[in-house]
This record gives C-alpha cells, structure tokens and sequence, in this order.
C-alpha cells in the first residue's frame, strides 16, 4: 500500500506542473501591466520600475519566467514573493487555514445532511417525505450562493440575536472558533448538499434492488439489518468519490463565501491577486488547491479500497 | 446418482395428507403503469421431504415469481397475491405475521439463486456471509460462527475452506461461488431447498457437479427440494415430478417417469422433442415455434393456442382445466389423450 501512494503522488507530478504552467500561462497573458497596477494613480520612475521588472524576471519569456518559479517551489519550497515583497508562503500560510477549516467544516455538513436526507428520502419513496427532500434539493440548485449567502446572513445572523439576543451564528469573521464556520460552511455546502441527497438516494435505492439484497431477506434477516448491515455499506461506496472530489469544488468555491462572511481566506487572496495580476500569489493559491484535489483524491482512492473489497491497490 | 435413492414415498414425511409444502392456486400480480401483470394464475403444487420437485418453463412463465412468493421476498407493492395459499406443515404461510414468517425464511425453507457473484455481497467475506445464519439466527458469537461456515465450506467441497474462508466472493470461480451460496442456504438444516436455477450461470462439467453436490445433501438432510431450470437433462437424472409452467399456469404436473414416456400436454411435448437439437445451453426453448404470450394481453381460451399444433376451434374460446389422468398426473389440455397417443401432425 505504500508503494501504491508513492506511486500515485509521483503520477500527480506531471498534473501539477501542467496545471500550474496552464495558470501561469493564463495570468501572463492577462491585459495590463502589474507594475503599472501597483502604483495606481500615481505616476511611476521609470527606472524603478525597470529594477521591479527585472528582479521579477518579467522581461523574460514565459517559459523561463516559470522555471524560475516552479524551480523555486521544488527546490526551495519558495512560492516566491508579492509585488510588496512579502512571501506567498507567509501571506497565504493563515489565509489557507481558515479557507480548508470553511471547506471542511462544509464537507462535513455537506455529508451528515446529504446522506441523512438522502437515505430518508431513499427508505420514504414515492411517498411525501420523498417528494418534499426532493423538492427542497431542487430549491437549494437554484438558490445561487450570493442569495442564500446574503438571506441566511440576515435571518440566522442578524434578525435571529435581534430576537434571541445571543448570537448563534456569528455572520462575519473568524474571532468564534467554530461557530464562526457554521453559517458560511452552510451556504458553500448548500448545492453540494443538494447533489449529495439525490446521490445518497439514488444509490441506496438501486442498491436495495440488488440480487445480495434480495439473498439477505431471504436469510431471513430482519429489514433492519438487511438496509443497515447489507445495503449501506455498498451504498456509500459511491458517495465517497463524490465526497472527495468535492472538497476541491468547495475550497474553489470559497471565493464567494469568504467575500460574503468577510473571511479572511484563500479565496478573497486569490480575487484580490488576479486583479492585482500577481502571478505568485495566484499561481500559488492555484498550487495549493492542485494539492488538495490530488491529496483528497488519492484518500478517496484508499478510503474505496477500504469499503470495497473488490478494488486492490494495483 | 441414481434415481431411486432420491425417491422417497410421501408417508416418510410422516405428515399424513399434508405434504411438507403444498402451493395451492396461487395468484401472483404485478401492479405497474402499463397494467396488472398476472405474473402466476393459480399455480398448484406439492413437495414431500426428500423429494425434489423440478419446475420447467419458458423464461417469463412465472417460476421464480412463484419460488420468491413460497419465501416471501416478493416486493409488495408492486406484487400482490389477490388469491391463493402456501402452506408448510399445514400452516398458510400467507396468514403468518411478518414476525413469524421471517423465522421460517432462510431457517426452514432456503433458497439459492442463478448467478451467485450477484447474490452474494460484494463486501463481505465468504466466512462472515455465511455465519452470519449463526450469529443472527443461533445467537453464536463470531468464533463459533466463523468455525461453523468452515464445516459448511467443507461440507460442499470447497478446498483449503480454513484458509479461504476470508476471502470474497470475487475470488472464487462461478463453481465454488455457487458452493459458498449451497453452503449458505443449507447452513440451518432447511425442511425445503428452492434452487432457481442454480447451474445456468456455469460451464456444463461443473453443473454436473453443483447438481450432485444438491442431490447428496438431499440425501443426508431428507430435505424437499424445488429445482427450477430449463435444462431438461438435469431434471431427468435428479427430479421426482415433474411441474411444467407456461403464462403463470401449470400445465403439466406428473411423475418425471411419466413425462419422458408420454407427455400429456403439447408444451411439454415440445420442451421435450427440442432437447436432441440443443447444441448451446438456454436455446432448446425457442424449439417451439411462436414467443411466450405477453402477460398483459393474454390469447383467449387455452393461452398456449397460438403456438399450438393440436389446436381446435374450442381451444381458442374455452381455458381449459387441470384435467386429472391418473393419480399424481394432470394436463391442462382438452386434447391430452390425443397428445398422449401420439403426433397427429
Ligand atoms: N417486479 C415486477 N414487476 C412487473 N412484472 C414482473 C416483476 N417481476 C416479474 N415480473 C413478470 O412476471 C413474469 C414471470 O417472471 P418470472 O421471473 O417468474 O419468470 P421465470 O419463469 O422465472 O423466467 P426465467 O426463466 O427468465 O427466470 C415475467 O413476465 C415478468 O415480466
Ligand atoms: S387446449 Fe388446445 S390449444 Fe391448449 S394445449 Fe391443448 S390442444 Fe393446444
Ligand atoms: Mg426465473
């Protein structure tokens, strides 16, 4: 088994440096000088701008200018530095904190409430429970984020201590702990967990259509331990790869959340870094989410060798 | 294995009358959209301990849907069972509680299905599929369970059992799969064995071996066994009798002596006159010419009328009933002499 995660962290290799190269190439190629940017209104010495330009390789061409970069990373650890001078790794180190605490703590809402409603509405259906979780899914789908977001906000944040006078839902900032990530880990997980009902339901239904279902009532086993012991464990296979897959979407996906609870994330650097067209910065953040995608895939990869059996590390 | 060590007089069962299991006009349906699917219309049919019953039909003619209403693990809805009784010992399996009717399920009356890679659980071991008979219904803790489904893989010939009992199902053949379902169906010493199929999914040399191994344990258990196939040559060498179905009817019911002599029914007449063509497994049935009539719009009269060679005027107007020929034996055919007797084509 170990040598099948040192196998596939070398595989990632090439996915990295593709996916970092495609951003890099993408930020250089966007309109407008970044220097000129930096200074704004004012106008700027020349010559100091020539000693920026340089230190920062971006006169060169593209193709060394990223090899500056990625050698770097790879042999350094050095993300490189911002425009202001202050390292990637040190501006991002507590930002990437807070942005994987609000992803996880939406994971996790996002797979109680997903597979809870989902095997609900999977062990109700066609009846009115069913009908209802599958109408509100709907719902949470096209309720975008910015709505939810800014809706949830006002009623659980604010009107909810106007009337309790505590605040169970603190509506910005990270100062709470915990509690701070409830409310926005809410709203980013919303849609996931809209796909994760409808998943979770989907297979635990075809799942109980099964022959080894139909054998395990005919060893006489009670309904009970048919659907708990014989039908979950194969019907949360599929959940996992979605589960996994998704945490990458949902630090992606951070950006708005982060913007909305004034959180002091990833995901607010990054908007801020592509209007700055700071490639170390974006190129970084980019690196990071890479990281997670190939990290959370390759324990998605372990966790389904794990629940089945089937799968070898091969 | 010869016939006659199988055989066994109904008096041994020492249940009077009363067979082990006696299906008495069952009527199975289904409730979908494009209509009540009448799935079994009044099948009968009995089994005594030690005795094996072998059920023959075309795909479609309702012997696995008669077979999942006897073990009760038929989904209801969209299935419904408007008419009809199953009883065992006496006891109308219908009118049980579902409490009571779980305990016969898997402990008294057990079945094994065609393809055993989809009816065992992918993600359990073989060992713990079949202790868990143990814990759940003998109330055993996990070690005397696990030594328990080692004596079973044993008991069907399934080599170095102790150390494949961890493994799953996937790791076996189709062959030793369908063993590990034998051993699991037969694990609580069941009264009645219902095999649907159980050698369709395998190459020809090992059907011949699951088909000993279930006659064997047969012998040993005095168990009644429902055998459910299309391979008529298997039925030759293990059944007792002989239930032939066509549309949710039996239409031939008799002693399998008596049937390879003279069948009584165009059907079973021609199941038998296509076996020596047969060159690939599962085509012998397609023999008959014309296709199994659709459930929800069934031919008028005799529901075999249109495939029929023996079909007269009447037979597209009247159903015709069971008819009794002699003691053990009935046709559902007007003309039963006249098929009896010989070919009028
Ligand atoms: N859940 C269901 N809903 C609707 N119709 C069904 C259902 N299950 C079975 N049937 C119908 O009942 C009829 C009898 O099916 P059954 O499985 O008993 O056939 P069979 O004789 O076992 O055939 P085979 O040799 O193919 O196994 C079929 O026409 C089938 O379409
Ligand atoms: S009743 Fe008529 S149609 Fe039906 S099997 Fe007999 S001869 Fe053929
Ligand atoms: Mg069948």
């Amino acid at each position: 088994m170990g040598r099948y995660i040192i196998r596939r962290l070398i595989q990632a290799v090439p996915v990295l440096l593709g996916a970092t190269l495609f951003i890099f190439a993408i930020v250089f190629a966007l309109p407008g000088d970044p220097i000129a940017a930096l200074a704004g209104e004012k106008r700027q010495d020349p010559n100091i701008v020539a000693i920026i330009r340089d230190q920062y390789h971006l006169n060169d061409p593209l193709l060394l200018q990223y090899w500056y970069y990625i050698s770097g990373i790879i042999f350094r650890g050095d993300f490189g530095k911002t425009f202001a001078g202050v390292p990637v790794t040190q501006l991002l180190a507590g930002k990437l904190q807070v942005t994987l605490n609000l992803a996880l703590v939406a994971l996790v809402l996002e797979a109680v409430i997903g597979v809870v409603l989902g095997l609900w509405a999977a062990l109700r259906r066609g009846r009115a429970t069913d009908t209802a979780i599958l109408a509100s899914t709907l719902l949470l789908i096209s309720i975008p984020t910015l709505v939810s977001g800014f809706v949830l906000q006002l009623w659980l944040g604010v009107w909810l201590k106007q009337v309790t006078g505590t605040e169970i839902f603190p509506i910005a900032g990270t100062t709470q702990g915990i509690k701070s990530y409830l409310l926005p880990g809410f709203v980013l997980a919303g849609v996931s967990i809209a796909y994760l009902t409808r998943l979770t339901r989907t297979s635990l239904v075809e799942t109980l259509r099964s022959d080894y279902i139909r054998t395990a009532t005919a060893k006489g086993l009670s309904r009970r331990r048919v659907i708990g012991r014989h039908g979950l464990r194969n019907a949360l296979i599929p959940l996992v790869t979605y589960l996994g897959a998704d945490l990458g979407n949902l630090m992606g996906g951070a950006v708005i959340t982060e913007t909305i609870f004034n959180l002091p994330g990833i995901g607010n650097q990054l908007y801020q870094g592509v209007y700055l067209r700071e490639q170390p910065i974006v190129v970084g953040i980019v690196t990071i989410l890479v990281l997670v995608y190939i990290v959370a895939n390759l324990v998605v990869d372990l966790m389904y060798a794990v629940l089945d059996p089937r799968i070898r590390y091969e | 294995m010869s016939k006659t060590s199988l055989r066994t007089s109904p008096a041994e069962g020492g249940l009077g009358d009363e067979p082990l299991l006696a299906v008495e006009d069952l009527h199975v349906e289904f409730v979908t959209r494009a209509g009540i699917v009448r799935a079994v219309n009044g099948v009968s049919y009995s089994l005594n301990p030690g005795e094996t019953l072998a059920v023959l039909g075309e795909s479609g003619s309702g012997k696995s849907v008669t077979a999942q209403a006897i073990m009760g693990i038929l989904d209801m809805p969209p299935a419904r069972i408007p008419k009809g009784e199953i009883r065992f010992r006496g006891t109308d399996l219908l009118k049980l509680s579902d409490e009571a009717r779980t305990q016969v399920r898997g402990q008294r009356i057990s079945m094994i299905f065609q393809d055993a890679l989809s009816a065992l659980n992918p993600v359990f071991t073989v060992g713990w599929q079949i202790s868990e008979m143990f814990r759940v219904h003998r109330g055993m803790n996990k070690r005397d369970a696990m030594a328990k489904a080692v004596e079973l893989m044993d008991r069907v010939r399934i080599p170095a059992a102790k150390q494949r009992v961890n493994d799953y199902p996937h790791q076996f053949s189709g062959g030793m799969r369908q063993r590990i379902m034998i051993a699991m169906s037969i694990a609580l010493d069941p009264e009645v064995l219902i095999a649907d199929e159980p050698t369709t999914a395998l190459d020809v040399t090992v059907q011949a071996q699951i088909m000993e191994l279930l006659a064997e344990l047969q012998r040993e258990s005095n168990m009644g066994l429902i055998l459910i196939t299309h391979d008529l040559g298997v039925v030759a060498d293990v059944a007792d009798k002989i239930a032939v179905m066509y549309a949710g009817r039996i239409v031939e019911n008799a002693p399998v002596y008596d049937i390879y002599r003279a069948p009584a029914h165009p059907y079973t007449k021609g199941l038998l006159e296509s076996i020596p063509r047969v060159d690939q497994k599962g085509q012998e049935l397609y023999a008959i010419k014309g296709l199994p009539p659709n459930l929800l719009d069934m031919p008028t009269g005799c529901a075999f009328h249109p495939r029929c060679p023996y079909r007269q005027d009447n037979c597209v107007t009247d159903a015709p009933p069971l008819y009794g020929i002699s003691g053990a034996r009935n046709s559902a055919c007007h003309y039963w002499r006249e098929v009896l007797d010989g070919d009028p084509r």
